[in-house]
């Protein structure tokens, strides 16, 4: 069976490789501090299982100073210029498109045909983690695919990597380490004191005032988590379900399915929720770290004001 | 109450725009300490919590095949082609794809586009050349402006459409959540409760585009 481990090999070799190129690059002042964090990273993907909890621990402190004391810089792996791309693009025309549309449509192809594929009664791959394996496959087959059409040099898939990679730099890892905080705030008993606070402030007697307190308190508990689905049990168990559903007799469909949204509207507004709204600022190289959060700010505010009317029309029909 | 402090050091942290790996693990020694768990306690929790959630990273898998195409050209092969259709504005763009990709997370298919492989070779310059065909050359800050748009805009897509998919994260979260409670909902209409709030969703924020639209306009126009 194809597992996930496999996946975290590819991705160890993947970071190990920008290491060493990163090491071998003089044009970064910072090359050893890029090498070392990369390094690492890969350390983390291939022997991750081995090191472990305390040697993890370390591991991850180590990330977290090397980026901290400005550890990283920006590596310049020789690419092409902005007008020798103009002239490719002119050169291959829309074939360039076939790489990037057909990584989506392996991917989906890959879940569909492998997920259900199993010998002597042992799946093929393991059915919880199919769409990270098949985007895993799906990307290296659009790789192999597009180095000869495109006749790009064999390296540049490693180098190019990187180069984006070192324009992203420690933020690519901020989601993982933001997953762990997670799981410390869970383990410290955070929600427990947030959910006694939100029920202390609980109106008794309001319809209204319970249903903006559920929603409000879905999207600001996810704003401080950065996860939606760390805000959705402590809020619903405090007070969606005993408030909302048992004593104002709301329809719990209705309550949870628009509360989670509410919480998505405080992921819009959160930098903690680091995949959606702090690693594409640096991926669209803005100035502004919160360019992303500013621009969706406005809708998530009207959208959650939507919300908590659609919740207190629908819930209680 | 006072483990809250844990929570507090992260908006400080992030407020003042110190590095946010530090800051996060900062963070994580501060509330472990509040909740009397050792040094070593919440390193080994904090390392153990960092290596369970690897697959967490495993999306820049996608870099070096991004990075390919745009050696190759991609970028500039996605400005020409926008800019075929005259007719298209930078804001119609953006709400076509903000379409697509609600109604594409709806049916289940959340990894087939995203910030590192679709936005950024293909949507952001896209609507850049979109604008720039309307509009004469871009400066700096419309440029920073649309591309941050691109991003909001397929963030609101995922969330806004996944809900409506009934074998996802969300809807097992919460139909085991509301089981575990004694309360027995079908998956489907917690679906179907979803989709006034994608609509919603949609409206809001396609207005919000068309408006960005006209900001674009006027600021082109000396």
């Amino acid at each position: 069976m194809i597992r996930i481990g496999a996946v975290f090999v590819l991705l160890g070799l993947m970071f190990a490789a920008f290491a060493a190129l990163g090491a071998a690059d003089r044009d970064n002042p910072r090359r050893f501090g890029n090498a070392a964090f990369w390094g690492l990273v890969a350390v983390s993907f291939l022997f991750g299982d081995r090191l472990g909890d305390a040697g993890n621990g370390v591991l991850a402190l180590t990330l977290a100073l090397i980026a901290g004391c400005g550890g990283l810089g920006r590596g310049r792996p020789a690419t092409t210029s902005p007008s020798e791309r103009r002239g490719l693009a002119e050169r291959f025309g829309d074939r360039l498109f076939a790489p990037a549309l057909l990584m989506p449509i392996l991917l989906v192809a890959g879940i569909l045909a492998l997920r259900p594929v199993a010998f002597a009664g042992r799946p093929l791959i393991d059915p919880g983690q199919a769409t990270l394996i098949c985007l895993a496959l799906a990307t290296v087959i659009a790789i192999a695919v597009a180095l000869p059409m495109l006749r790009q040099p064999p390296i540049s898939p490693l180098q190019e990597g990187r180069r984006l990679l070192d324009t992203v730099g420690w933020a690519a890892l901020l989601p993982q380490m933001l997953a762990a905080l997670g799981v410390v705030f869970a383990l410290a008993g955070v929600g427990k004191v947030v959910g006694d606070l939100v029920v202390g402030w609980l109106p008794a007697d309001s319809r209204f005032l319970a249903v903006c307190v559920y929603g409000l308190g879905m999207a600001g508990f996810t704003m401080i988590m950065g996860n939606a689905f760390a805000a959705f049990p402590v809020m619903t168990a405090a007070v969606g379900l005993p408030v909302l559903v048992r004593r104002f007799g709301g329809d719990p469909a209705v309550i949870c399915a628009i509360g989670m949204l509410s919480g998505f509207c405080g992921t819009l507004m959160t930098p903690l929720a680091a995949n959606f709204n702090l690693v594409p600022p640096r991926l669209l190289e803005l100035d502004d770290r919160y360019a992303v959060i500013k621009a969706q700010a406005p809708t998530a505010l009207l959208l959650l004001a939507t919300n908590l009317g659609l919740m207190y029309v629908l819930a209680f029909r | 109450m006072l483990i809250l402090l844990g929570v507090a050091v992260v908006v400080v942290g992030f407020a003042i725009r110190l590095n946010p790996l530090l800051v996060v693990a900062l963070s994580a020694f501060v509330t472990g300490w509040l909740a009397h768990l050792s040094p070593l306690q919440v390193l080994a929790a904090f390392g153990k919590a960092f290596n369970d959630n690897r697959q967490v990273s495993a999306a820049l898998l996608l870099y070096p095949l991004v990075g390919v195409l745009e050696r190759a050209g991609l970028q500039e092969r996605a400005r020409m082609l926008i800019a075929r259709f005259r007719g298209v504005s930078a804001s119609a763009l953006l709400i076509g794809y903000l379409a697509f990709r609600q109604v594409t997370a709806a049916l289940g298919l959340i990894s087939i586009a995203g910030q590192a492989p679709t936005v950024r070779p293909l949507l952001a310059p896209m609507a850049e050349g979109a604008a720039e065909a309307r509009h004469g050359p871009l400066d700096d800050a419309a440029r920073q402006s649309i591309r941050a748009q691109a991003a909001a805009t397929d963030n609101n897509g995922v969330f806004f459409g996944e809900d409506i998919f009934l074998a996802l994260g969300s809807v097992l979260l919460m139909v085991g959540f509301l089981a575990s409670s004694g309360i027995v909902v079908e998956p489907l209409r917690l679906s179907l409760w979803a989709i006034p709030s994608a609509l919603a969703a949609f409206v809001v924020h396609g207005a919000r585009l068309a408006l960005f639209e006209r900001r674009l306009k006027r600021a082109a126009r000396p």
